[in-house]
């Protein structure tokens, strides 16, 4: 059975709830390397995406999406807020008018999310940024077959080791890049919330 | 000059992680070219630092007169959220988003602007602002042999010489001319058409610089900047 526009719904509302959890965390994250923002800004956006989703709640998963898309670009302030948007936004293209997400759909929107993510950022693999996390989810999410909880909980196992992935390395994207070698030794609060972020929804997933 | 305020000129919008930075820069490069919108979008929603997306959408379609618009923004982020807002628009090639240094860059596209511009000329001078600065004047000594160039001493008779107003007034005045002048000070020259190099020359007020102008208008040219320092720059 695949995730219904409800089951996407759900999933965002999980999701946001955790990035309210984690907002702390993600704060110290980014004290340590960055601007000590991407906390609040995170809490921010999904607070509003919360509000948007109580008021206008949209009837695809395609069209989930990309309200969360668009409420993350105006709301964030900071670099997560293009990413994540630009992410939600490829997402939403990629899965259609599908009425219902499987395994596959899943694959495919996370795909086009990284990809969408490092052509707004520029990153790749070793800067130490949010596709530490996300490339290796897109690998995952590719291999694991069967339903959207599968690839989800598959993708959000591969984000977590990718964010520890970035504990060692050297900052070459935002904010974090102008400490250089003092970078190291933190883990990327970006990579940190994409992690968080596909866990949150994995398991609202199991639970549809 | 009324030909050039008839046409619509390009508007520059300068987006930062701090409202007070964004309007300064706004407030200094406007001040070289009254007739050109700059439109300042700093800070989120609420007053704190980081960018605003739904302004700097508002902000490109404000600025824009027909002409098109030059972005040009501080840190990562703020260049994310200007690309996103341009890429929203219905027409983008009518916005350009410049990697610049924020100030140089632009004070540089203002008055480039304020000359009647197009878009990608006023686009390079903000990129290049970065390095323009004066050259030797003998890398080009053959200049004054040019067949038809017209030269003259100039002093400047303002209190502070070729400061940032009066290197922006003058790139102005010879801007929509059909003539490649180019100002020397000392042992260095600089490219008339380029404020910042002008301004690079340091020359005081109380010494003279050599206009040295070729094409069509270089008569027309050299005679508008001796009126014009004759004036002191209208300080």
């Amino acid at each position: 059975m695949g995730c219904t526009a409800a089951d996407v719904i759900a999933a965002i509302r999980a999701a946001a709830v955790v990035v309210q959890e984690h907002r702390d965390e993600l704060v110290r994250l980014d004290q340590a390397i960055g601007d000590a923002d991407h906390g609040e800004n995170m809490r921010r956006g999904f607070t509003a995406v919360l509000s948007r989703l109580d008021t206008e709640p949209p009837d695809t998963p395609a069209k989930v999406l990309k309200l969360v898309a668009t409420t993350l670009i105006s709301t964030v302030g900071g670099a997560a807020g293009p990413l994540y948007g630009t992410a939600f936004l490829r997402a939403s293209s990629a899965v259609g008018d599908l009425a219902e997400l499987d395994g596959d759909a899943v694959a495919r929107a996370l795909r086009a999310a990284l990809d969408g993510v490092v052509a707004r950022g520029k990153a790749v693999v070793g800067d130490k940024t949010m596709v530490d996390a996300l490339t290796p989810a897109v690998t995952a999410a590719a291999c694991a077959e069967g339903t959207a909880a599968a690839a989800l909980s598959a993708a959000a196992d591969a984000a977590a080791e990718g964010a520890t992935s970035t504990v060692p390395m050297v900052a070459r994207k935002g904010r974090a890049s102008y400490l250089g070698d003092r970078s190291a030794g933190h883990m990327d609060p970006g990579a940190r919330s994409t992690a968080l972020l596909l866990r949150a929804l994995a398991d609202a997933a199991a639970k549809a | 000059m009324t030909a050039a305020a008839d046409t619509t000129r390009v508007g520059l919008v300068v987006v930062s992680h701090s409202d007070m930075l964004a309007n300064g820069v706004a407030e200094l490069a406007a001040q070289m070219a009254p007739d050109v919108a700059v439109l300042p979008v700093g800070g989120t929603e609420e007053g704190g630092l980081g960018t605003d997306y739904g302004a700097v959408v508002e902000a490109l379609a404000d600025a824009d007169a027909g002409a098109g618009v030059v972005v040009l923004y501080d840190l990562g982020s703020a260049k994310m959220t200007a690309e996103m807002a341009v890429e929203s628009a219905d027409d983008p090639t009518r916005y350009t988003v410049v990697d610049a240094p924020l100030v140089e860059g632009a004070v540089a596209a203002a008055v480039t602007a304020q000359g009647g511009a197009p878009l990608a000329d006023v686009a390079a001078a903000a990129e290049g602002a970065s390095g323009e600065t004066p050259v030797a004047a003998d890398a080009r000594p053959a200049l004054h042999l040019v067949p038809d160039a017209v030269s003259a001493e100039v002093p400047l008779t303002n209190e502070v010489g070729l400061h940032a107003r009066p290197a922006a007034l003058l790139a102005r005045t010879v801007a929509e001319l059909d003539a490649d002048v180019v100002v020397r000070y000392g042992d260095e020259e600089a490219n008339a058409a380029s404020v910042l190099a002008l301004m690079g020359l340091s020359a005081p007020g109380g010494r003279s610089i050599t206009v040295v102008a070729t094409g069509k208008d270089a008569a027309e040219a050299v005679r508008r900047i001796e009126e014009l320092a004759e004036r002191g720059f209208d300080d």
